[in-house]
């Protein structure tokens, strides 16, 4: 998918998280850091978390952290926290190590951005090789290449 | 051969018929998990020749007056928040798996 979706300094890698929250958190706080939310984001997708519960955990070991459209996102990007140490969320599709963060200012301007997301996310393997990769470079190079469809 | 021609029929009116089938994929915000849904259940439909129309809807959206889907698309969490809807809703626990979402739609569907 395109590289531009995931801005320099968009896809961090850390040892561990104490808890999902901390990790949706953190995750959410990569698209505050590169400029496409701002801070209020961040408590908008922990409130739909509280309320909702884990339902973006959407494949094992995978989650897809995001809230509704709000003037606090300034443009459609998305994020990744890999965890070396994967992390509990309560979703059938524990343990979660990729968390990744999304967010789009209206219900239009991110449906590109997703699909090549999901279609790059549904080719064999692919979740896989993120899950074993270490290196944000390895990283970069999974999400840049081309799905299969 | 009258077996082959029962089959062909039932094939026809699915063919006919299906086109009207409305499809809800519901998440939280209307906007993530929901888009990936449905963008997938369109993949998995047309691998299956299946013609349908899926809509990415809120949780609100699938309760509202609507015209009310015949199937609805969801992750586990929020299949628990849809309960006395009058449609068929199915959890989908890996929305990166067609052959798991072709599966449950063709089941559904068929």
């Amino acid at each position: 998918m395109k590289s531009s979706y995931f801005a320099e300094g968009a896809i961090a890698i850390e040892p561990s998280c104490a808890n999902f929250s901390e990790a949706v958190s953190k995750a959410t706080s990569l698209l505050v850091a590169t400029g496409s939310a701002t801070k209020k984001y961040v408590d908008e997708t922990l409130a739909a978390l509280e309320t909702l519960g884990p339902y973006f955990v959407v494949a094992p070991g995978l989650a897809i952290a995001h809230a509704k459209p709000s003037d606090s996102v300034l443009r459609p990007a998305m994020a990744l926290l890999k965890l070396a140490e994967p992390v509990t969320s309560g979703s059938h599709n524990d343990p979660v190590s990729l968390v990744f963060a999304m967010c789009s200012p209206d219900s239009e301007a991110h449906i590109e951005m997703l699909s090549e997301f999901g279609a790059l996310m549904s080719g064999k393997g692919v979740i896989n090789s993120l899950l074993n990769a270490s290196a944000e470079s390895v990283i970069r190079q999974i999400l840049a290449s081309k799905p299969l469809y | 051969m009258l077996q082959l021609k029962a089959l062909s029929v039932r094939y026809w009116l699915q063919n006919r018929f299906t086109r009207g089938v409305l499809i809800y994929a519901v998440c939280g915000a209307g906007i993530g998990t929901s888009v990936l849904l449905k963008a997938n259940a369109e993949r998995a439909l047309s691998m299956l020749g299946i013609e349908a129309e899926v809509q990415a809807v809120t949780i609100a959206d699938a309760r509202g007056p609507h015209r009310m889907a015949q199937v609805v698309l969801a992750t586990p969490e929020i299949v628990d928040q849809l309960a006395g809807i009058p449609a068929e809703v199915i959890a989908i626990n890996n929305i990166f798996d067609l052959a798991e979402l072709g599966e449950k739609l063709k089941s559904s569907l068929s």
